[in-house]
């Protein structure tokens, strides 16, 4: 899970600097099979593909952002994550990933179902709605949080279907899935330790990165 | 210009094509679906580019349903440019300094494949309607056995729109061993009742022109223009989105201040397809006609697959990009999108794009730019995996296309 990330990962990922993407990128096994959910320009496709020898495939909405991977010589489909998931055939792919996707989903529940029915494993990161920066600006403030990360006014963004990580782990349980790995990383990247308890990343962690599996292979 | 029929109502085109031809003899008769042995069978085609000592750099351009093997020259009957130029030629997507171009006639075709304006050998007259029924796979097997003639083994890339896109369907679903990457742009894998039922309002416009007489116009030196025009203005409107019409015509009149209260052409959309009607028959074969549009009905890959799409693809190594056009209804995003599930069901490598657009169905011959760079973009990656040396046209020229 440590593993020193390849000098090529830095120049791949570092447009938006996306370092959840390299955390996502350790939680696969090389040479499997993946679907990336809203993959958009195809920057952890390339990772894993080029990188780890996996058989990597996309989902994404805008046609800037498939036009993108094609030319890349990825494989993505102009789908949607709420409508298309639908049409996948079960245990399609090892993994399913969805990254900072999830709460700009309309039913974040059925994408997360199908996740698990497409994969044997799923990896979903996403912006933690319970980081103290947030509810200091609502507590604070009595404002809707703007934050580096979430950067949209409350009247024009995406982002629907906000949780915190407590929230996502409870999704977890009432869809029977289990957690297999977790990570919260903190405002500068880093991953907070392991050995701290659920409060504490639910506080500090700005970000959750999860796998998960059926509970019943 | 030239005229495509002479004095006595022989095609010109058909038998003395200005193109490539190939010749098989009774020793390669093309096995077609109807259960006949065509022989001989000749194919009219066009190469543009240079075959690589390894042959890996072929590309074989499939075309529509009144299109031919003039992708990217001047066309010998019309004087006009090629039907594809805005996609083939130097630095162009499907560039001709890097790929060598095939593009063939197909048959039933009648601008020098084998097709109804065809000598008849047997007869010594047109075959009209004695040519049996031709399928897509039909079309694709002749294809197949020109690849073979030029004596390439694997094609770079199989591309084509619209019927186009049926061939090269059947192309990955009959020799996925020798299709490295497909690209099928607006089309189905099989004909809906509608797409049938425009094409049968075609045909029976052709059929009930006293000139058609039963087929056999060029033996009685006639042909029914008024019947294949109809049939070309009817299915005009289909490649065309309502939007698109509304914007370009609207209810505007025709070089006339007010309707005249006559059955005149006071709209212009009606002089359009009008012109358009009278344009297509100087240059295509009213029996032809009746043969590519019955091949496309007839057209159901999964039929050949216990009904079954995704068992035409399965284990394929081909890369695929499937692309739609958002405006097109008459082969519309959703046929698309059941091509892309079946390839995804059979564990396929694709792509899919849905170009937003308001050109229709003729999206794909026309200078849509999101259409022209994915092309670019899937060929160059095909290329790239399939070891060919990057195109001496450089960045520079992108800007061409």
């Amino acid at each position: 899970m440590s593993k020193p990330a390849p000098k090529r990962v830095g120049e791949i990922l570092s447009r938006d600097g996306r370092l959840d993407l390299l955390l996502v990128a350790d939680m696969v096994e090389p040479h499997s099979r993946v679907l990336d959910v809203g993959c958009g320009d195809g920057s952890l496709l390339r990772l894993l593909s080029e990188e780890r020898g996996v058989d990597a495939r996309g989902i994404e909405l805008s046609q800037k952002g498939v036009n993108d991977c094609v030319s890349k010589g990825l494989s993505v489909i102009q789908g949607d994550a709420d409508t298309d998931l639908a049409d996948y055939p079960d245990d399609a792919f090892d993994y399913v990933i969805l990254t900072q996707t999830l709460q700009a989903t309309r039913h974040p529940r059925k994408v997360l179902e199908h996740m698990l029915r497409i994969g044997r494993h799923a990896i979903v990161s996403f912006p933690n709605f319970g980081h103290w920066r947030i509810r200091y600006q609502i507590a604070a403030r009595g404002r809707m949080p703007i934050t580096g990360n979430l950067s949209f006014a409350w009247y024009e963004t995406p982002n629907i279907h906000f949780c915190t990580i407590r929230d996502f782990v409870g999704l977890v349980d009432e869809i029977g899935a289990r957690i297999e790995r977790g990570v919260a990383i903190d405002r500068s990247g880093k991953p907070l330790q392991l050995n701290l308890p659920w409060w504490v990343w639910n506080l500090f962690g700005e970000q959750g990165v999860f796998r998960l599996t059926r509970m019943k292979p | 210009m030239n005229v495509p029929f002479n004095k006595a109502g022989q095609s010109l085109e058909a038998d003395a094509p200005h193109s490539l031809v190939a010749h098989f003899g009774a020793a390669q008769p093309l096995k077609m679906d109807a259960g006949v042995l065509l022989s001989p069978l000749t194919i009219a085609y066009q190469t543009y580019g240079t075959l690589n000592a390894q042959k890996s750099n072929a590309i074989l351009i499939c075309h529509a349903l009144t299109g031919d093997q003039h992708v990217a020259n001047t066309h010998p009957v019309t004087g006009k440019p090629g039907w594809w130029e805005i996609m083939v030629g130097p630095g162009r997507p499907v560039d001709t300094d890097r790929y060598f171009v095939i593009s063939s006639n197909v048959v039933g075709g009648c601008m020098g494949t084998t097709g109804p304006s065809s000598l008849n050998p047997a007869t010594g007259r047109a075959y009209g309607l004695d040519l049996p029924v031709v399928t897509i796979k039909d079309m694709v097997r002749a294809q197949a056995m020109l690849i073979d003639h030029l004596g390439i083994d694997t094609l770079c890339c199989v591309v084509g729109g619209s019927m186009g896109g049926m061939q090269v369907l059947q192309w990955a679903a009959s020799y996925p061993e020798r299709v490295f990457a497909a690209m099928p742009i607006a089309t189905a894998a099989r004909h809906s009742s509608q797409n049938i039922a425009f094409h049968e309002v075609g045909r029976q416009a052709i059929m009930a022109d006293p000139d058609w007489c039963k087929g056999r116009y060029l033996d009685e030196a006639r042909n029914p223009t008024k019947g294949l025009a109809v049939a070309r203005m009817a299915a005009h409107i289909t490649y065309m989105s309502d939007e698109a019409l509304q914007r370009k015509f609207g209810r505007k009149l025709q070089d006339r201040l007010a309707p005249t209260f006559s059955f005149d052409a006071d709209f212009q959309i009606e002089n359009y397809l009008r012109h358009q009607g009278s344009a297509f028959v100087d240059r295509f074969d009213a029996n032809s006609y009746l043969y590519v549009t019955r091949a496309c009905d007839y057209f159901d890959l999964a039929a050949d697959y216990e009904g079954s799409l995704a068992l035409a693809f399965k284990g394929s190594k081909t890369r695929f990009c499937v692309v739609s056009f958002n405006s097109d209804w008459l082969y519309p995003t959703a046929a698309s999108r059941a091509i892309v599930h079946a390839l995804n069901a059979g564990g396929a490598s694709v792509s899919f794009v849905d170009i937003e657009t308001e050109r229709g169905h003729d999206a794909f011959l026309l200078d849509v730019p999101d259409f022209i760079a994915t092309t670019r973009g899937f060929l160059d990656a095909a290329a790239r995996a399939r070891g060919l040396p990057p195109g001496a046209t450089g960045a520079g020229r992108e800007r061409l296309a």
